[in-house]
């Protein structure tokens, strides 16, 4: 029996290797090709995780409330109410009756357990079963910390995305964007940090000082953004667990727009000077400063692709804004973005897979995200203002390159009344699009690579 | 550079039209103190406003600068702070670099104006202060804007 684990923070994860030996039933093995275009959501059964204890029966539930609303927002499954399901309990940990999930529909079927270890751990075991193929797609443990269950119970929606779709989860994520209050003639932004699913939600700052466009470390517990300490606006790192804030090198112009190179080890940003903004890195072990590009035009918005050779950035140096592509040391910049007459590209982000460039779109007097091929090819609209005036900006890409999210923002009328920021996600291929619920308003999200 | 050789241009055929009376540069009305924001917003105009996506001084511009100057070179100790702002209608990252530029326009002209560079800063707030909250052409026409703010 080779059992693998290994640490993950306080998680200890161990595979779960199965005694019984299952009848050699020949059936096609449950799987979702999420690259196709609408997807019929696979009927999940998400049982209560079983529980001997009161403590143990409760984060039973809770763990399975949290990873049926994970597996539900994908949009790839369909999680069947639980007042339709037949069987229930410890029955459940000997053995599935596949018969009575197969009656309720069910294509894959979720159960686990939970147990208080004698140091007062929390161990997690699940197991994902294919109904029809009636076999163990996959089975795993976990021990944490009571108060980390719900990272635990993402990690299991994640193990079970993986397994069914063949790419990467993104469940175990958080997101900093920021939080907004206030009259719009005098908003009050502040730095915020929550999960993927709005659990978790923290202030990292108090909103005395205007902060925006935040970026998260690929490596690091940190945020590069742009702060108006003292009403200079330059680039910042914040360090989420220790909370400092620190300025980033000493420039003698307005500098933003920042975002980490891919290794984490350098931040790419805009710098005006005389009023012209350029794109510059900064490495930030020797805080060596390196100029990109040289034109008269606006250059602003950089981002790495993730192999860190080319860079993809917008200017406005054919008229309007415009995306471009150059190499990562600088050298030519080559247009990229060829839509319809008189059409913006902005905000471009290189997904993390490689494959796409995410943007915002301005075009006849509303906006859209999209994302095109890294040649320019392919484009396509995902997500579009509506008639009634809004305004959609902003892209940021889940770790696995699927899933974007971006801020909307309604109009106001002339009192100033109205002009709600919220947060939405959208599936690349322009399903599924949800709002991400905030606290208070929310623009200019940024989300983090899986959590450590 | 071409800019700064219109400008001085447009300055020339200022001085030359402006003999007429009027032209209040350096005058007190009201009650507000010589040198003061509210010296500068009333009897003189503390702000010049942008067509959409554009940072080129106006005509009407060109003429509050100039007083502007004018203002600012009856008040020595003064200094300001030119503020750029756009409307709403640009993404986040590209609308601090238009104000950027708006403000950065605007000091060009007032030190072709004869203001020392000394005595003016830039700051771009992209569109995060808007001065009128509302979402039409009036508001955003109001907007567009580079207000010149004493220190």
């Amino acid at each position: 029996m080779t059992i693998r684990y290994h640490n993950i923070l306080s998680l200890l994860v161990l595979a779960l290797v199965l005694a019984i030996a299952m009848p050699g039933i020949s059936h096609a093995e449950l799987k979702i090709d999420i690259t196709r275009g609408v997807v019929e959501p696979v009927p999940v059964a998400v049982t209560d995780f079983f529980g001997e204890g009161r403590g143990e029966k409760d984060f039973g539930q809770k763990i399975a409330g949290v990873v049926a609303a994970d597996l539900e927002r994908s949009g790839l499954f369909n999680p069947i109410d639980k007042k339709a399901f037949i069987q229930t309990g410890e029955s459940l940990n000997l053995l599935p009756r596949f018969g009575d999930w197969r009656l309720i529909k069910t294509q894959a079927l979720v159960q686990g357990r939970v147990e208080m270890t004698v140091d007062g751990r929390l161990k997690v075991e699940f197991r994902l079963w294919d109904v029809y193929a009636e076999q163990q797609m996959v089975g795993l443990a976990y021990f944490s910390v009571p108060s980390n269950w719900r990272r635990v119970a993402h990690i299991i929606a994640d193990a079970i995305y993986q397994r069914v779709t063949g790419e990467d989860g993104y469940f175990d994520t958080r997101i900093v964007y920021i939080a907004e209050t206030g009259p719009r003639t005098r908003r009050v932004k502040r730095l915020a940090i929550m999960d993927q699913d709005g659990e978790n939600h923290r202030f990292l700052t108090d909103g005395t000082i205007l902060v925006l466009t935040p970026r998260f470390s690929p490596t690091l517990q940190e945020i590069t953004y742009l702060s108006y300490y003292n009403d200079i606006p330059r680039v910042y790192i914040f360090n989420i667990d220790s909370g400092r804030q620190e300025r980033l090198g000493d420039f003698p112009n307005m500098n933003f727009a920042p975002r980490f190179s891919p290794d984490g080890k350098g931040v790419i940003m805009s710098m005006a000077k005389d009023g012209n903004s350029d794109i510059y890195i900064m490495d930030l072990a020797t805080r060596k400063v390196t100029q990109i590009t040289t034109h008269s035009a606006i250059d602003t918005g950089p981002s790495y692709s993730p192999d860190s050779k080319k860079i993809v950035f917008e200017s406005d140096r054919s008229g309007v804004q415009q995306i471009y592509i150059t190499d990562a040391n600088g050298g030519k910049a080559k247009r990229i973005s060829f839509g319809p007459k008189r059409a913006r590209y902005a905000t471009p982000v290189w997904s993390p897979r490689g494959d796409w460039i995410a943007f915002t779109r301005i075009f006849s007097g509303g906006t859209a995200i999209g994302v095109m091929r890294t040649d320019g090819s392919g484009e396509r609209i995902l997500a579009q203002s509506t008639a009634r005036g809004d305004w959609v900006e902003g892209p940021t890409w889940a770790p696995n390159g699927r899933v974007l999210m971006y801020f909307r923002q309604e109009p106001a009328d002339k009192q100033g009344r109205g002009g709600r920021t919220r947060l939405f996600t959208i599936d690349i291929t322009g399903q599924n699009e949800r709002e991400v619920v905030s606290p208070v308003d929310a623009s200019d999200p940024a989300w983090s690579p899986l959590n450590p | 550079m071409r800019f700064k050789i219109l400008s001085v241009i447009a300055v020339a055929g200022f001085l030359a039209a402006c003999a007429a009376p009027g032209g209040g540069a350096g005058s007190v009305g009201g009650d507000y103190a010589p040198g003061s924001q509210e010296d500068l917003a009333v009897n003189v105009g503390d702000r010049v406003h942008f067509d959409f996506d554009k940072y080129n001084l106006l005509p009407e511009a060109r003429y509050t600068l100039q007083q502007q100057a004018a203002w600012l070179a009856a008040n020595e100790g003064v200094s300001i702070t030119v503020e750029g702002h756009a409307d709403e209608r640009g993404t986040r990252e590209y609308n601090l670099a238009l104000g950027e530029r708006r403000a950065q326009a605007t000091a060009d002209y007032l030190m072709v104006l004869g203001v020392s560079k000394g005595r003016v800063q830039t700051v771009s707030y992209g569109k995060e202060r808007p001065e009128d909250p509302g979402s039409n052409e009036a508001a955003w026409a109001k907007n567009r804007r580079a207000v010149s703010v004493v220190k």
